[in-house]
């Protein structure tokens, strides 16, 4: 657990960066600070490994002040991920990737082995380790960063805009694979994005700044969401929050009818289209499992030329409809 | 003037005292040995200054009087104190080439990229570290331009130390001057430029060696 407790950073000619701020950043859960530039998360995020010091207050990892560690030892204990990934380029990404293992005493050899198996965990093909940093595109540079931050499997991982550098294709790809990461390995991360919606989608806990570097609220995603605490907060988490707040729940629940004639299927039951005339069939526009969230069915139901959404089972097989006006009582049944 | 004095077989006798490629043996010895000492005095100092930031007025000044100073007068100011002798001539030549290498290794390091060094502070590099292998390998390019330069300054300036009375290819041209020997002057500044051209190629061909790859990829 990281621990803020009481943290004031004001920089020298500068105003107030962090303003009293405490927190607690549960063990083996991603706790992402957001909020608008200029709001102290980068600083906030680098008085855990030191790179800043607080004016005043203390940050505590596990119960240990920070401020009381030889700094060298506690950042190789702590994986650092910055924004444009700030790889060495004079180093192969092999090199970048077994950094902190050698600094820690493993031999270059010894290192190296045990790079080339995280490059694959990040997914990078083993013919990019020989590379240079710039024969890479921003996504894999992104990732090298990633395998240079844990190669020497901290318990801790601080993010600084890790994903911003990319364009949002292939962040929403590096998104899948960071969550799917994180479920392996539990690290207990600090990210900083001023993208909410970044924060909402990978963090288990959020932490919204205001200007001036004030905490404005904690919570899990589906908190701030649902209750906003102030008017900033509401703002800062969009105007489309309640269709959002629907990402976090499945379509476990949600009644459906029998699949009417309308929808034409092929020889295998999989759903083709809605027949809207006598040689007039449209495109259903997607399907959707059970196990997929209300957002998604919502989005179908909106789409679909007879405003009707299509679940599909294991197989893609046509086993139900929802019509949007049943999603809509369903919603409203489960809100009363 | 004619090219004779360089052709002629007879000057290039390696036993022969003050033949072509004993000069050129003993201006080579002078060019290295003030590279080196200047080397020690100046790379310290500017990754000092480039690495901590201060003291930068200190760089940028060396190098501008270091520029203006006259080599010829101080080698007969440190004459004049020191008596004759190889001292007072590697003095005036490492003075030359201080400036160039302190400035380039300080400016090397300015120039690099921070958040790559603030990278590598934050994966727990100490600052000696940080240092010797971050800002130094990438600082390489503009350090080499700057020892570079400072060779070519001194293998030119080294003829200084035949005007008082030691070797080197110096020799050629002051001797030469003193009997109208033109044939032998002509010698001697093509022996001078053919040896900076040659060593610059040399110091070319290592910085190719040492740079890493990685600071050659044209994004
Ligand atoms: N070294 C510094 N000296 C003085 N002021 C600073 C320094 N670093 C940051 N600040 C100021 O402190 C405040 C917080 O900066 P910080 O970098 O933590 O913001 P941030 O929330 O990360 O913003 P962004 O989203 O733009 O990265 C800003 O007003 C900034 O100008
Ligand atoms: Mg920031």
């Amino acid at each position: 657990m990281i621990t803020f407790d009481d943290v004031v950073k004001v920089y020298p000619g500068g105003g107030t960066a962090v303003d009293h701020v405490s927190l607690e950043l549960p063990t083996g859960k991603t706790t992402v600070f957001v909020g608008p530039s200029g709001c102290g998360k980068t600083t906030s995020l680098r008085m855990i490994n030191r790179m800043i010091s607080p004016t005043s207050g203390r940050v505590l990892i596990d119960g240990q002040d920070v401020a009381g560690q030889d700094e060298a030892l506690l950042r190789r204990g702590i994986g650092y991920v910055i924004q444009h990934a700030g790889l060495f380029p004079h180093r192969t990404v092999l090199d970048n990737v077994a950094t902190v293992p050698v600094l820690l005493g493993k031999t270059r050899r010894e290192a190296r082995a045990a790079a080339l198996e995280l490059l694959e965990r990040v997914g990078l093909a083993p013919e990019f380790a020989k590379r240079y940093p710039a024969q890479l595109s921003g996504g894999q540079q992104q990732r090298v960063g990633v395998a240079r931050a844990l190669a020497a499997d901290p318990p801790v991982m601080l993010m600084d805009e890790p994903f911003s550098a990319v364009d949002p294709v292939v962040r929403e790809q590096l998104h899948r694979e960071f969550l799917r990461l994180q479920q392996d390995l539990g690290k207990t991360i600090a990210m900083v994005t001023h993208d909410i919606d970044e924060a909402i989608k990978l963090g288990d806990v959020v932490v919204i700044f205001r200007q001036g570097g004030v905490v404005a609220q904690v919570g899990t995603p589906q908190e701030l969401l649902a209750d906003p605490a102030d008017e900033f907060v509401a703002e800062f988490v969009g105007r489309d929050r309640g269709l959002r707040s629907l990402s976090f729940d499945t379509a476990a629940e949600l009644p459906v009818l029998p699949v009417p004639a309308e929808l034409v299927l092929d020889e295998a039951g999989r759903p083709v289209g809605w027949r809207t005339g006598a040689d007039d069939v449209r495109p259903t526009g997607g399907t959707f499992t059970s196990a997929d969230t209300l957002r998604l069915v919502a989005d179908l139901a909106i789409l679909s030329p007879v405003g009707i959404a299509v679940r599909v089972d294991g197989d893609g097989k046509a086993d139900g409809i929802t019509p949007h006006h049943d999603l809509a009582d369903y919603l409203a049944a489960r809100r009363g | 003037m004619n090219l004779d004095y360089l052709f002629d077989a007879a000057h290039w006798e390696f036993g022969t005292s003050g033949s072509i490629p004993q000069l050129l043996l003993s201006h080579l010895w002078y060019v290295v040995l003030a590279l080196a000492i200047g080397t020690v005095i100046a790379l310290p100092i500017g990754l000092y200054i480039g690495h901590t930031g201060r003291g930068s007025f200190i760089a940028i000044n060396a190098g501008n009087a270091g520029r203006s100073l006259p080599t010829l007068g101080l080698l007969m100011l440190m004459v004049t104190l020191l008596g004759l002798g190889l001292l007072p001539v590697l003095i005036a030549l490492t003075v030359l080439v201080i400036p160039p290498i302190l400035t380039s290794a300080y400016a090397g390091l300015r120039s690099l990229d921070q958040r790559v060094v603030d990278a590598a502070r934050g994966v727990g590099m100490r600052p000696w570290q940080v240092l010797t292998r971050v800002e130094l390998p990438m600082a390489l390019p503009v350090l080499m331009s700057g020892f570079r330069s400072a060779a070519l300054q001194v293998v030119a300036t080294a003829t200084v130390a035949a005007a008082v009375g030691l070797g080197g290819l110096g020799r050629l041209l002051i001797d030469g001057l003193a009997v109208n020997d033109y044939s032998r002057v002509l010698a001697g500044a093509i022996v001078v430029a053919v040896l900076a051209v040659l060593l610059d190629l040399v110091l070319a061909f290592a910085q190719r060696w040492i740079v890493s790859p990685g600071l050659r990829v044209s994004r």
